[in-house]
């Protein structure tokens, strides 16, 4: 299986940038989403903080609240709403304070 | 000068600002995309090169038509996007944008808040990998991506054959489409699908489409559970025999049609009212759309409809609460035949809930093991055992209050069809569901949009 969720289909015509995931430096393009840097570099967006369990978002809409990560060491929020900016330091729960990612 | 709220810029929302406008309101329009056009008429993402095309087929002329409106409207009005209106109630609407918060009054305040998916639970549903079916089609339209490289759209909604279709024209591989609904059901449900014979060929037209493109369609089989350790791997399913297959795939597209996003209603005070053809509670307004003196609700918000009924039923409210403003005069001479299109729209939509019905009997089904709320992970069993208490069963409030089901941050929009349904099943099986109180605010704020700016 690939490593990757998603399947991009259609190209951006926008400027690059560069993020990390979890410290990983990984590409975007302006016009992405959290979401979309993290699923076509991933497949998951998160742990539950509950179990632990892998979770990657669900509604893609803004309702569920299931793709909730950390944008920078303060700011949270939805992945699948929130455009990716140059520089973003995405941070899954699971390694959010030390854990075991 | 009258000032009205109009939230959702979607086919309702916009179209009742225009109405308004013209009629010469102050209009603010919110919405939460940065983009109208709401998930129908969703827009790609700034930079985004994809086909629209090939992607919307016939649809692309509405499409096209709906922006040209909506970014003229949006211009000649106080149009503010990514902002939530996280609550309103007599006269004041309370706003959040990014890191702002900020309160509004209004004279009439109309909520064309739109719908989301409802979905099942089912062993498996929380996977990585398994997508509500609305949501598939909005990553496809709005950032150009598939959900994944084979996937099964599943559950019982007139959408998956569009979502099925879209995908295989942009390139996807579509493993099966497993619709729930059996196909008596469909036939049953024809005399009010006629009453929009357009719509109902075009459904016909998506499903030879897919036949042509050799996609599987298995009818009347249930979703059995999600696969895979990590990730979604297979969706086994149940034909009515009994026997079970298990399809691979690597990604879901699953819903059960959809739900109006009706808390803003609710909160505003407006009433809500039991449909069992849909088996929801929806808002309670009058033909037009009045909610409570100034308070309107329109389009997928207020009942489920798809964007023809939407913009109708905006056009409809927003007409009213001009009129209620004292904008426009009593008699329209427009008016009558709005209300007869709109109604034969929402005749053919029961047409839709016979046809891919709500599985509701899957309250006494389900295995207790199964994850109902996805927020807080409390399993079926977990409610189930809430009600069997001497204190338990009766209220879905009470029951989430002990469980913390529907306690998470969606607030129940996704647990909540089938919480309730499980509830009322405790209640004896032809109890009617209860509902889930709504709270402000509706979504999530950012820490900061609570102080000032």
């Amino acid at each position: 299986m690939r490593n990757e969720m998603l399947v991009p289909v259609a190209p951006f015509d926008a400027p690059l940038l560069t993020c990390t995931i979890d410290g990983r430096p990984v590409e975007a393009q302006a016009g992405q989403t959290v979401l979309t840097v993290m699923l076509t570099n991933g497949a998951f967006v998160r742990r539950h903080d509950v179990d632990g369990e892998k979770r990657a978002g669900f509604c893609l809409m803004g309702a569920c609240q299931d793709c909730w990560v950390w944008f920078s060491p303060d700011r949270r929020g939805r992945a699948c709403t929130t455009p990716v900016v140059d520089g973003m330091r995405i941070v899954t729960s699971a390694s959010y304070g030390g854990g075991d990612g | 000068m009258a000032r009205a709220l109009v939230v959702g810029a979607g086919p309702a929302g916009i179209a009742a600002a225009g109405v308004l406008v013209r009629a010469g309101a102050d209009v603010t329009l919110v919405d939460e995309n940065p983009r109208p056009g709401g998930q129908i008429h969703r827009r790609p993402a700034d930079g985004l090169r994809i086909d629209m095309r090939r992607l919307l087929s016939r649809s692309l002329e509405a499409y096209d038509a709906f922006h040209a409106k909506a970014d003229a409207l949006c211009e000649a009005v106080d149009y503010r996007p990514s902002t939530l209106v996280w609550s309103a109630r007599d006269g004041e609407a309370h706003l959040a944008s990014d890191s702002r918060s900020v309160s509004l009054g209004y004279d009439a305040l109309v909520l064309a808040t739109g719908a989301v998916d409802r979905v099942a639970p089912v062993a498996g549903w929380t996977l990585p990998g398994v997508f509500s079916l609305g949501g598939a089609q909005v990553l496809l339209k709005g950032q150009g991506c598939l959900i994944g490289s084979r996937t099964v759209f599943c559950g019982a909604s007139p959408l998956l054959y569009l979502a099925a279709l879209q995908y295989a024209r942009m390139g996807g591989d579509v493993a099966a489409i497993i619709d729930e609904a059996p196909f008596s059901a469909k036939i049953r449900a024809l005399p009010q699908m006629a009453s929009e014979p357009g719509t109902l060929l075009e459904g016909l037209r998506y499903m030879r489409a897919l036949a042509r493109r050799g996609v599987r369609i298995v009818h009347g089989a249930s979703v059995a559970s999600f696969t895979g350790e990590d990730r979604v791997e297979g969706v086994e399913i149940v034909r009515r025999d009994g026997t079970r297959e298990t399809i691979a795939c690597d990604s879901v597209a699953y819903g059960h049609g959809l739900k109006p996003e009706s808390q803003l209603a609710e909160l505003a005070g407006g009433g809500l009212r039991y449909d069992p053809d849909v088996r929801l509670h929806l808002p309670e307004t009058d033909e037009d759309g009045r909610l409570l003196p100034g308070v309107y609700a329109c389009g997928d918000g207020a009942m489920v409809g798809g964007a023809v009924a939407a913009e109708i039923s905006g056009r409809l409210a927003g007409a009213a609460a001009a009129r209620d403003l004292g904008l426009l005069p009593d008699a329209d001479a427009g008016r009558a035949s709005l209300a007869r299109r709109l109604g034969r729209l929402r005749r053919f939509q029961r047409g839709l809930a016979i046809a891919f019905p709500w599985r509701r009997h899957f309250a006494s089904s389900l295995d207790n093991g199964v994850i109902l709320c996805r927020c807080e992970n409390v399993t079926v069993g977990e409610v189930r055992a809430s009600l069997s208490r001497p204190f338990g069963a009766g209220d879905v409030n009470r029951v989430k209050a002990d469980t913390r089901c529907g306690m998470g941050r969606c607030q129940g929009r996704f647990c909540g069809p089938a919480f309730v349904e499980i509830v009322a099943a405790a209640g004896g099986s032809d109890a009617r569901p209860g509902r889930l109180r709504s709270q402000p605010p509706v979504k999530p704020l950012p820490v900061a949009a609570g102080s000032a700016p």
